[in-house]
């Protein structure tokens, strides 16, 4: 009776320190879900979701704290993927944080442009370059199309062009099946 | 002759080639228009080096390669340039590129040739010399032919030369060969020093012994050291890694390239263009182009980029009940948005399509996993599984199954029973995953841009505030230096700060009881700034009327008398 308990016992102990020393060990740096959560996001920085970029929103998601339908730029698409990643039902886009626009870049009209740099600050990814007085022009491959830097311009001289199809960027289509006429 | 190998399925369709074959190679006449894409190869755009107005001559440059994976693009005709501007590309999309659009004068004044001598020329300036000739494979895939003439650097190589064109209804590269055997021989054997390749093979189907009996007339006529393989007409023989496999037995694996191996392929069409360019110093600037299908006179056509391919398809007399028009073999050829789409160098024939020639397929049925399409796939694939997950959208699966080593010839739809369009959905799948993969690079880098600009900010941020609790540090080190020079001279420096307010007169009456370095500081600054201010004397006050100096002295006393008043009311308010 004593020999058995000793044995498990021991075992006990020595099962402990080991899942001990490998939580230590094998400590995970950071959140993953926050990582993962983040990936599918699209990284447009537009702060629609009422966070100050996708990175806070990917916390909040995580942490509960806030829905996965909020970010208009991921669209549908980026929801489901939200929904199978977390395990939920899938939700349409919560009109209140915005619509799901075609993706478009700023564009300053250079004429107009007075050079006050507040589209500069407001740019989230450094993609408006210029100096005081100076013009301001975007960098079109860089620019998200976050609409951040449209408020601040006083003399709204950036507006929102979409991006259209090239010769690079075409995609074939989704093969059409054709339905078998009767008889 | 050598042994030959067998490649892994393949098909039999139709070759439909006699019938462009019986009249030898024309020129095709001048047309009134060239519209000349600018972006015809790999890899980037070349930078227009013209504008509208312009005159060009023939073989002008009038696109530089930008950067070395890109090639030149030259004037076909001489003419006057009367635009730059987007048109409607040699592309299934339908899509505008930015052309040069150019009037010929019709007189074809050619450019002075720069003939190059390439035995005494080092290899690098011979390979500067076919990119800025705008060289590129000439067999479909358009890629520059100065980056894949690279000498071997640890095993002896073998050039092959592809006249193997195993696709149905084209026939350039069978009447190349019959008719310019000489020139392609001296091209390959450009090739041949450049790679420092020990064995030239040049592979030839076996419907083609015109071709072959030329070619081996011209290899013995120039004294060269090259084979002419026939290999079994089996489409795709022709596709590089396919030929390869035949002639040499080398298999190429997943994610090599045949130069890892020792082989590097062209088609013949290109070592024609290479002599062109080298020998004789002239740009690529046409190429031979089969005209079949529904026509009356099929043929082939020696072609200036940026014809438009309905004035092929008129001078080859396009049937009335033509409804498309076809870049490329029925195989892999790629439907063109409209007829008037120019000749570009991908462009090896041009097919007028019909409801007769090309009955609609039946409609497509479910897939019923015969495995008939593995059986004749050339890339030994599993063309089945792939368009599977192709059409569930799981695209990482379709790449698992190695989606990216389609060749995308068409064999797997040939032979489908159930008419299932596959090559369509690996079309679909490469695309959409080719667009995934581009935003994703984009998402990441605005996650990077993102992260570093808060990175900057905070930095910035901390900098800001060292630097100011440094200078506020300093600053009130200096005053109490100048205020209380010693610390025991506080008492005595009090009664000095009293009187220095004293002096300034503005804040005379100020409790300045207690000497706290930091007002001194401030009383310190109001008499520096007063002293600038009196130290500024007025300026254009020569000269002046006497109703001038009248309205002076009147505004001066007004400034006295506010001054009186903010005293006053200073007073009364420290009270």
């Amino acid at each position: 009776m004593l020999t058995a308990l000793l044995v498990m016992s021991l075992g006990a102990v020595v099962l402990g320190a080991a899942l001990g020393w490998a939580a230590i060990r094998f400590k995970v740096e950071g959140d993953p879900l926050v990582d993962k959560i983040d990936a599918i996001l699209p990284q447009t920085q537009c702060g629609q979701c009422g966070h100050p970029g996708c990175r806070p929103y990917a916390t909040a998601i995580a942490k509960g704290e806030a829905d996965i339908n909020q970010c208009p730029p991921g669209g549908e698409e980026g929801i489901r993927k939200l929904a199978d990643l977390l395990g939920r039902e899938f939700k349409p886009l919560n009109a209140e944080h915005g619509v799901e626009k075609p993706k478009s870049v700023a564009v300053i009209d250079e004429v107009t442009c007075i050079g006050c740099t507040l589209c500069i600050q407001a740019c989230p990814v450094d993609a408006i370059v210029g100096a005081a007085k100076q013009m301001h022009t975007v960098v079109a491959p860089l620019c998200t199309g976050c609409e951040l830097c449209l408020p601040p311009c006083p003399v709204n001289c950036i507006t929102m062009e979409p991006i259209g199809e090239s010769v690079e960027t075409w995609k074939w289509k989704y093969p059409v099946v054709r339905i078998k006429a009767a008889a | 002759m050598g042994k030959l190998f067998d490649f892994h399925g393949g098909v039999k369709p139709q070759t439909h080639k006699q019938h462009s074959t019986r009249e030898p190679i024309a020129v095709a006449p001048l047309p009134d228009l060239l519209v000349v894409p600018l972006h015809q190869s790999i890899g980037g755009t070349p930078h227009p080096l013209v504008q509208a107005g312009e005159s060009v001559m023939k073989g002008q440059r009038i696109g530089a390669a930008d950067g070395n994976v890109s090639a030149a693009v030259h004037a076909p005709t001489s003419g006057q340039v009367i635009a730059v501007e987007p048109r409607v590309m040699t592309h299934t999309s339908g899509l505008p590129m930015l052309s040069v659009v150019i009037e010929s004068d019709g007189e074809e004044a050619w450019v002075a040739p720069e003939p190059v001598n390439y035995r005494s020329t080092p290899p690098d300036e011979i390979r500067d010399q076919l990119r800025d000739a705008g060289v590129v494979g000439l067999g479909g895939a358009v890629f520059p032919s100065h980056l894949k003439l690279n000498a071997g650097k640890d095993m002896p190589m073998t050039l092959v030369l592809n006249g193997a064109e195993c696709e149905p209804y084209i026939t350039c590269d069978d009447m190349l060969m019959r008719e310019r055997a000489q020139d392609i021989v001296r091209g390959g054997r450009i090739m041949r020093d450049m790679l420092g390749a020990g064995q030239v093979l040049i592979g030839i189907e076996d419907n083609k012994p015109e071709a072959a009996a030329a070619m081996r007339a011209a290899v013995a006529a120039l004294g060269e050291d090259m084979r002419v393989i026939v290999v079994p007409t089996r489409y795709p023989a022709g596709g590089a890694k396919q030929l390869i496999r035949s002639l040499t037995g080398i298999e190429v694996p997943h994610s090599k390239r045949s130069t890892d191996f020792g082989v590097q392929c062209f088609n013949v069409g290109t070592a024609y263009a290479i002599h062109q360019a080298i020998d004789l110093g002239r740009p690529l600037i046409s190429r031979i182009v089969t005209v079949s299908g529904n026509v009356e006179r099929p043929r082939n056509y020696e072609v200036l980029f940026g014809t438009p391919m309905s004035h092929l398809l008129q001078l080859a007399g396009a049937k009335p009940d033509t409804d498309r028009t076809l870049m490329g073999g029925p195989m892999m050829g790629y439907l063109m948005p409209n007829p008037d789409v120019p000749v570009v160098k991908a462009t090896n024939c041009v097919i007028a399509g019909s409801r007769a020639l090309f009955p609609p397929s039946p409609p497509e049925m479910p897939c019923i996993r015969c495995t008939a399409c593995v059986e004749v796939c050339p890339a030994d694939l599993q063309p089945h599984e792939m368009y599977w997950f192709a059409r569930a959208r799981n695209f990482g699966k379709a790449q698992e199954y190695h989606l990216f080593d389609c060749i995308e010839c068409g064999c797997c739809a040939y032979v489908c029973p159930s008419h299932i369009p596959l090559v369509d959905y690996y079309r679909f799948a490469k695309t959409e995953i080719w667009a995934r993969e581009r935003e994703k690079e984009a998402a990441d880098q605005a996650r990077a841009r993102f992260e570093f600009r808060n990175l900057r900010e905070e930095r910035d941020q901390q900098e800001k505030t060292a630097k100011l609790a440094a200078k506020t540090a300093a600053s009130r080190q200096t005053a109490e230096k100048r205020v209380a020079p010693k610390p025991s001279a506080i008492a005595d420096a009090r009664p000095a700060a009293i009187e220095a307010a004293h002096a300034e007169g503005t804040v005379a009456s100020a409790p300045a009881l207690s000497v706290d370095p930091k007002k001194a500081l401030i009383e310190a600054a109001i008499e520096r700034a007063r002293k600038q201010r009196e130290a500024i004397a007025p300026k254009n006050t020569e000269n002046l009327s006497e109703a001038q100096k009248a309205e002076i002295a009147e505004i001066e006393a007004r400034r006295a008398k506010i001054r009186e008043m903010a005293k006053t009311h200073d007073e009364d308010a420290s009270k």
